[in-house]
């Protein structure tokens, strides 16, 4: 095993190691190819008839209602539209959370009733754990609840569920400052940062058009040059909401030149809020967290970034909790955003981030609509996840 | 891949492993482990409350026969659990008997259907397909483009007629693509479809729509591995709303995750048919539920890593090199052409990764950034022909010349020369038959090598000997020597986590999971 080990000292020596391997593969895989053929020409035609049997079946003759396409359309006047109150939008937020979801249903049931057993304590932990709170976090809550019975007498189960809504609120921290910072002077930039499909074009869109809706002058900058037509998506948001957008001029740019690019035309058109896209990438990714500190460094030679927004898909369960972690230290983020909440996803991985990295949560991702975007509300979410109204 | 949930269920059996018998409370303090590893890898909650309950009970069976070796014990039960809710045995997918197969993927937003059309097209051309894709996602700006390029790069042809963000009728588009592929003879067909959520049945019912006027061979259910507890309600909204055949795990090349894999599997029953893992096209593999176990106790996937290889090398290639590997000929210009293969074959990550044991190094291997490679190939080109035929007429003079020359430094010229000795020595080994030394497969063959000095003789001999043969023949003869070496060479116990052996009962050979008996030729 030592022998073994002293590969792993050096990158040559995991180089040379991973050589020996693929050519060992191909030597035992030589020796197994041989064996398996005859086992693996397992007939399908069998089971084709099995699925197209099931797919008969499943036929249930919804109507195909061809032109009954969401109107992205009347979206593209975006600087005419009034953009969605805030208010209004929370209420839909809560609307969602409270009606699709069977967790807040289920602690109503609970909690309308007179006595709490210790089946009740269970479900509430299970409850938790479903909306991925974590354990750490619904272990927490779960002692804190205790307790309180404890004090307060089980048969009172208004003032247990009162507490923990406290606790729940309490966790959530409501006196973090959520708010967007801009810089006072010069244009304020704002780098996105994230996981593969969270979001981050999409949230960079709805949040341009927030923007613009302030009177403000944003210009959209493509640093993601990996993923195809990713920055045709940002040019089309852009189009759409009003905003000015930057690009590189051909596929597979270097990320950090385009962001660079980017900073130095904001400054010069006078845009007052630079936001950049950046490529999604997978946390343990060395190479490519290192490529996104780059793209953040080259920002800063011009102007200090004021937000680092890290994109969380509310359905991630703990893994959410490690995504924040290693780009909170490539990148040192200062805000969350938490998007596709109107599924039925709790996002309850943010408490866990929340509490661990000290960063607020400070926008929420709703729907599919360009006005899908609302300021985070811990008291809210808390009331959205307890479901009272 | 399930780094996590592998260390948590290390770390739950590290205190049965000293112990010699099995009792009950054993069984419940594991059982009370594992269930909170479950869910700390995101195992939906039904699912780990089943598992566990099947667990417990075949444990408390165990214990109630006094039964020897409770790690062992408690690692297999817990593994044939696994594979079981992983779904057992892996199928192929379904294939039209006549006319094109019609594949349709569906999933959230952002799990990765439009990159997985790509690598599907990809991975059936590359078995003499012809593929079309067709572009119904005309939902998010730009899919249709993002789905015109990836096509382009896959080298497979795309039915995109309506411009999307927005434009055009999905399900108009998927039948007219259908039509196009039955006029033109493409022999597979791939619909991409907008991202929809599972609770808007607004758009359920156009992903029915779509289904119904493609009739698909199979419709893929697209789900992101890091998914949380809501892949339950996800998977049964999907299941309800379109009805899925088959799914894909997208972004198994994170970290930690996977546990949607079981919840999926275990509260739809859907097989679990294919991986996504990574950014690439070709990072994309048949998803194999009893290799996913192996790997979720951290015993390596050596069967998916064999087939990377096969598709890397050609046969003609590989015997070649097998050869020299034998003879000890095996030169720096072989190992910067292996290095090329290798780029074939995925990430060095991604397969150092699928060696059995390899959770220990997790560390080492996720700060190894894999630009090194070139800076190797940059003192391999520093080299004279000569120099790459023969490392040891490298001298003092020579090597500050090629540090100079690669722009690194005399210390890593000799560390690559030290290591490029060694890797020929283990060559040497492997070409005799099996690899060599690898931590944590008990008693693998090269295994007794590394440990004392009888095993190198053995190679020595059987690597003249092979020398004349065919690489094939050899291999295979070797074999039945090979297990009777393995079975009685297995010194250790519970290295199947790549831990240090501890004294306890030798296992046998029907201790090791199924992928590594079948290396062993059973």
């Amino acid at each position: 095993m030592d022998q073994f080990a002293h590969f792993f000292s050096d990158p040559i020596g995991i180089s040379s190691l991973t050589a020996v391997v693929a050519a060992a593969a191909v030597v035992i895989g030589g020796v197994i190819r041989r064996r398996n053929n005859s086992d693996r020409n397992q007939p399908t035609d069998e089971f084709t008839e099995l699925v197209k049997e099931a797919l008969g079946e499943q036929i249930e003759e919804p109507e195909p209602e061809i032109g009954e396409q969401p109107e992205t359309q009347s979206q593209t006047g975006a600087k005419l539209d009034v953009p969605e109150s805030m208010t209004g939008r929370m209420s839909r937020l809560k609307a969602r959370l409270a009606g699709s979801g069977s967790f807040g249903a289920a602690l109503v049931n609970l909690f309308g009733k007179t006595n709490i057993s210790e089946t009740d304590f269970e479900q509430i932990e299970d409850r938790l754990l479903m909306a991925d709170l974590g354990l750490e976090a619904t272990d927490e809550l779960m002692k804190r609840l205790r307790e309180h019975a404890k004090v307060l007498s089980a048969s009172e189960p208004a003032q247990i569920r009162a507490a923990l809504r406290a606790d729940l609120l309490e966790l959530l921290d409501p006196h973090m400052d959520r708010s967007v910072h801009y810089s006072p002077d010069g244009p304020t930039m704002i780098l996105v940062v994230g996981v593969n499909g969270t979001g981050k074009t999409t949230f960079i869109g709805r949040f341009a058009r927030l923007l613009v809706a302030e009177g403000r002058h944003p210009l959209l900058v493509a640093a993601d040059t990996f993923r195809a037509a990713a920055a045709e998506q940002l040019a089309t948001w852009a189009q759409r909401v009003g905003a000015a957008v930057h690009k590189a001029d051909h596929e597979g740019a270097d990320p950090a030149s385009v962001a660079f690019d980017g900073v130095k035309l904001g400054i010069d058109s006078g845009a007052d809020v630079v936001v950049v896209d950046t490529a999604g990438r997978v946390q343990n990714k060395t190479t490519l967290m290192d490529e996104l500190g780059k793209v953040k460094k080259v920002m800063e030679k011009q102007l200090p970034v004021s937000e680092v927004l890290l994109v969380l898909d509310a359905t991630t369960g703990q893994n959410g909790l490690q995504q924040a972690r290693v780009f909170a230290e490539a990148v040192q983020v200062t805000g969350i955003v938490l998007t596709k909440l109107d599924g039925s996803a709790k996002g309850g991985i943010v408490i866990s981030v929340q509490r661990e990295l000290g960063v607020p949560v400070k926008f929420v991702g709703l729907g599919e609509g360009p006005d899908d975007l609302a300021p985070f509300s811990p008291e809210d979410f808390a009331d959205a996840l307890l479901a009272q109204e | 891949m399930f780094n996590s949930l592998s260390d948590r269920l290390t770390s739950a059996f590290q205190s049965l492993r000293g112990r010699g018998v099995l009792t009950e409370s054993d069984v419940d303090k594991t059982v009370s482990e594992i269930r909170r590893a479950l869910i700390d890898a995101d195992v939906a909650l039904p699912v780990v409350r089943s598992f566990t309950n099947a667990v417990r009970e075949r444990a408390y069976g165990a214990a109630r026969t006094k039964a020897l070796n409770p790690a062992q014990q408690v690692i297999r039960i817990v593994n044939d659990e696994l594979v079981e809710m992983l779904g057992g045995d892996t199928r192929e997918l379904a294939r039209a008997r006549s006319g094109p197969t019609v594949y349709m993927l569906a999933g959230l937003q952002g799990a990765g259907k439009t990159t997985l059309a790509a690598k599907l097209g990809k991975w059936f051309a590359g078995e003499g397909e012809r593929v079309l894709l067709v572009a119904s996602d005309l939902q998010r700006p730009q899919a249709v483009s993002q789905l015109q390029i990836l096509g382009e790069r896959a080298g497979v042809d795309v039915w995109a007629p309506e411009p999307g963000n927005g434009v055009g009728n999905p399900i108009e588009v998927a039948g007219t693509g259908l039509n196009h592929a039955i006029e033109n003879g493409y022999t597979i067909v791939i619909v991409d479809t907008a991202g929809r959520l599972g609770v808007d049945e607004e758009m359920m019912v156009q992903a029915r729509a779509i289904r119904e006027r493609v009739n698909p061979h199979e419709v893929l259910f697209v789900l992101d591995s890091m998914t949380g507890q809501d892949a339950v309600q996800t998977s049964v909204a999907f299941r309800d709303g379109v009805g899925f055949t088959g799914v894909v795990l997208s972004k198994l090349d994170g970290d930690a995750r996977g546990g949607a894999a079981l919840s999926v599997r275990g509260v739809t029953g859907a097989p679990v048919l294919f991986a996504s893992t990574g950014e690439g096209l070709d990072d994309f593999e048949r998803f194999h539920p009893d290799r996913m176990a192996s790997r979720i106790l951290d015993m390596g996937d050596m069967l998916t890593l064999i087939e990377q290889a096969e598709k890397a090398y050609d046969a003609a290639e590989a015997e070649k090199l097998a050869k020299k590997m034998r003879s000890g000929e095996f030169t720096l210009d072989d190992f910067l052409e292996q290095m090329n293969q290798l780029r074939k074959m995925g990430s060095i990550k991604g397969i150092i990764s699928k060696l059995p044991g390899m959770g220990q190094y997790r560390e080492a291997l996720d700060n190894f950034d894999e630009s090194q490679i070139g800076r190797i190939e940059a003192i391999i080109h520093s080299m004279t022909p000569a120099e790459r035929d023969d490392v040891s007429i490298l001298n003092g003079s020579r090597r500050a010349r090629v540090a100079r020359g690669s722009g690194t430094s005399v210390q890593a010229v000799n560390a690559f020369v030290k290591q490029f000795e060694a890797m020929r020595k283990m060559m040497k080994q492997v070409s005799g038959g099996g690899i060599p030394a690898m931590p944590g497969i008990p008693g693998m063959p090269g295994m007794a090598g590394a440990r004392g000095g009888g095993k190198s003789q053995f190679t020595k001999k059987q690597s003249k000997k092979g020398k004349k043969k065919k690489k094939k023949g050899s291999g295979s003869r070797q074999l039945p020597g090979r297990q009777t070496q393995s079975s009685a060479s297995q010194p250790q116990t519970g290295s199947a986590f790549g831990m240090p052996p501890q004294n306890a009962a030798p296992p046998t050979i029907d201790d090791l999971p199924d992928d590594l008996k079948r290396l062993l030729n059973r």
